[in-house]
């Protein structure tokens, strides 16, 4: 039961990730990007992780997605032409340079050494919760200066000189 | 494991019938209660008391003519309102409906009518959906290919999103008091102790009004205005598409009451359920709780026909200068009586 | 039979790949920045599997910084695209190729 679902939402988010990266209209794009991070957070409560998988569709499809989508639609942007028409050489280096990165990974990955998961870590809010408060501390607070400094420089970028 | 998926099946079924006559019944209060409260009559043609006036409404939506505007966007137009109605009815089967691990229904235990009673994030599951109704009302806007949806549309994604802040906040405080994420927890605890909006009244009060925000009813529904904006995202909308909204409209409305029950008055607990076990206690709980919950309805539509609307910008303040600190507020009141052992 | 580790870390891998090869092969920046976000989501998938493997919950805390330090990268990013725009009126990256206006 569980490796049905997982091969499925693999393939959904595979296709799904094609498609945000390829399609003309960024709109389109930005909603298969959606249905990318769904099957990635199915992913992640399939490896026991829930609180996390709660947190991606949250954080991820709920706020930044949000976040894009706004902009594609106050830019209004005139859809781009393909990178195609002017530029071979460097679209043939794209495309060997993601080919060749797939495949990489995949022949490293696929040499015997995993062994089959067992039991693994337990993926609820307090386990999470204790260690954000304990061991990795100072990183908690580090990252909320991050979040301060992103938003005050976001805003700063925009602001209008008058 | 026949008997189990039989009786999630019954579960799921027994749910969405509710939700959609609830939904049909929310129609016909709204119709009588603003008459009620604008001291006229309202509909008393159709059936006794005009009760059959949402039958009769819904009939005449099937039988417009679906217009499509031209240059719309078709896949994301149709998509639009099935993602608001899917959203508004997923939220269901996380809540808690009634009591009891001891009713059993072929051998299978009830589990208080929870579909998911498990599920360790239920709270986090909740509002990770309520995000992303946000997308259903965007798409809505934008598809329609009409300056006036577009902005009614934007108007509503940065209400819901910047409301949705507080809310989490409003939420986070009853957690802290509980200690776990499943909903079944949060009641079990208001079970034990008061219910929680007496200690958390401020967290109460926030959460309500975030509700109303973010289920774009007056006084907070600037971006489905008639008289503003030309009912917002959803004027380009007609027969079936905007009955999917209006129905995802009052869903949101059921789900955010059953929210605000379940978090901060009880759930289905009542006063005196020691003396009860077994079958009475949990007919009498989803009895204690579908009160509740018909309360709140009542107060979202009695809010509706008394106030005045807000407007964009004082909604925005509203929301990040009022709320927000408010709702911080109450993290910090909670925390200082968690450590006192008042909670 | 559950599924092996090994197939979670090839769908990162994957996925990884795809991001890469949308932020090779676009022009506009919003595409860009939507394949930084696919290439940062395989690798806090890879994280959750390994964490996985070897039972330690420390990978969820590091994933969970990682969407913190993503969502922050959108917000400045998307405002750099904004003003971009204000200037020049395109979000085309191939037209910001000189060091002055």
């Amino acid at each position: 039961m569980a490796s049905i679902v997982f091969y499925l939402a693999a393939a959904v988010a595979l296709v799904s990730g094609a498609v945000a990266v390829s399609h003309r209209n960024p709109v389109v794009n930005v909603l298969s990007l959606v249905i990318t991070f769904f099957c990635v957070a199915v992913n992640y409560a399939l490896l026991g992780a829930e609180f996390l998988a709660a947190a991606q569709i949250l954080i991820y499809a709920g706020a930044i997605l949000v976040l894009f989508l706004f902009v594609v639609m106050l830019l209004n942007a005139p859809e781009v032409k393909a990178a195609g028409d002017a530029r071979p050489f460097q679209r043939a280096a794209g495309l060997l340079v993601a080919c060749v990165l797939a495949a990489g990974l995949v022949l490293l990955v696929l040499a015997p050494r995993f062994p089959v998961p067992g039991v693994g870590a337990a993926g609820d809010a307090k386990t999470i919760g204790r260690l954000l408060v304990g061991p990795h501390l100072f990183a908690f607070e580090l990252i909320t200066v991050v979040l301060l400094t992103a938003m005050v420089g976001a805003l700063v970028l925009v602001k209008r000189k008058h | 494991m026949w008997a189990e998926l039989a009786v999630t099946a019954g579960k799921l079924v027994a749910i969405a019938a509710t939700i959609l006559t609830s939904v049909a019944v929310m129609e016909w209060v709204e119709r009588r209660g603003a008459a009620f409260i604008q001291d006229r009559l309202g509909p008393n043609r159709v059936g006794p008391l005009g009760l059959f006036q949402p039958i009769v409404d819904a009939v005449k939506l099937l039988f417009k003519e679906d217009v499509t505007p031209e240059a719309a966007n078709k896949w994301l137009y149709y998509l639009a309102p099935m993602i608001s109605v899917f959203v508004a009815l997923v939220t269901f089967i996380v809540i808690p409906f009634g009591a009891g691990d001891d009713v059993t229904v072929l051998g299978v235990p009830l589990r208080g009518l929870v579909v998911a009673p498990d599920l360790n994030v239920g709270v986090l599951y909740l509002l990770a959906l309520s995000s992303l109704g946000v997308f259903g009302i965007v798409l809505g806007g934008w598809s329609s290919n009409n300056k006036y949806s577009l902005l009614g549309g934007l108007r509503s994604s940065a209400q819901l999103i910047s409301y949705e802040l507080s809310m989490t906040l409003a939420v986070l405080g009853v957690l802290m008091a509980t200690g776990s994420l499943r909903l079944t927890d949060v009641v079990a605890y208001q079970g034990a102790h008061l219910w929680n909006f007496m200690p958390q009244a401020i967290g109460c009060l926030v959460f309500v009004t975030a509700a109303f925000a973010e289920t774009n009813r007056l006084p907070f529904d600037l971006p489905e205005a008639e008289n503003e904006l030309v009912a917002g995202y959803h004027v380009e909308y007609s027969s079936m598409k905007f009955a999917a909204f209006l129905m995802s409209e009052y869903m949101n409305m059921v789900t955010a009451s059953a929210l605000i029950v379940t978090l901060f008055f009880g759930g289905w607990t009542f006063p005196g359920m020691g003396a009860f076990t077994g079958w009475p206690l949990f007919l009498l709980s989803l009895a204690s709780f579908a009160v509740k919950i018909a309360f709140f309805l009542w107060l979202f539509v009695w809010v509706r026909w008394s106030l005045p609307r807000f407007r964009y910008d004082q909604l925005m303040r509203l929301g990040w200068k009022g709320l927000l600190p408010l709702a911080v507020l109450n993290l910090v009141w909670v925390s200082v009586a968690m450590v006192m052992k008042w909670i | 039979m559950p599924v092996p580790i090994s197939h979670f870390v090839v769908l990162a891998g994957l996925l990884f790949a795809i991001g890469a090869g949308g932020v090779l092969l676009r022009r506009s920046g919003i595409s860009i920045l939507l394949g930084i976000e696919l290439m940062l989501n395989a690798a806090n998938l890879a994280l959750i599997a390994f964490g996985r493997q070897h039972a330690q919950p420390d990978a969820q805390v590091f994933v969970f910084f990682v969407m913190a330090i993503a969502a922050s990268e959108v917000a400045v990013g998307l405002a750099l695209l904004v003003a971009i725009f204000r200037r020049i009126q395109s979000i085309d990256v191939d037209r910001l190729n000189i060091l002055r206006w």
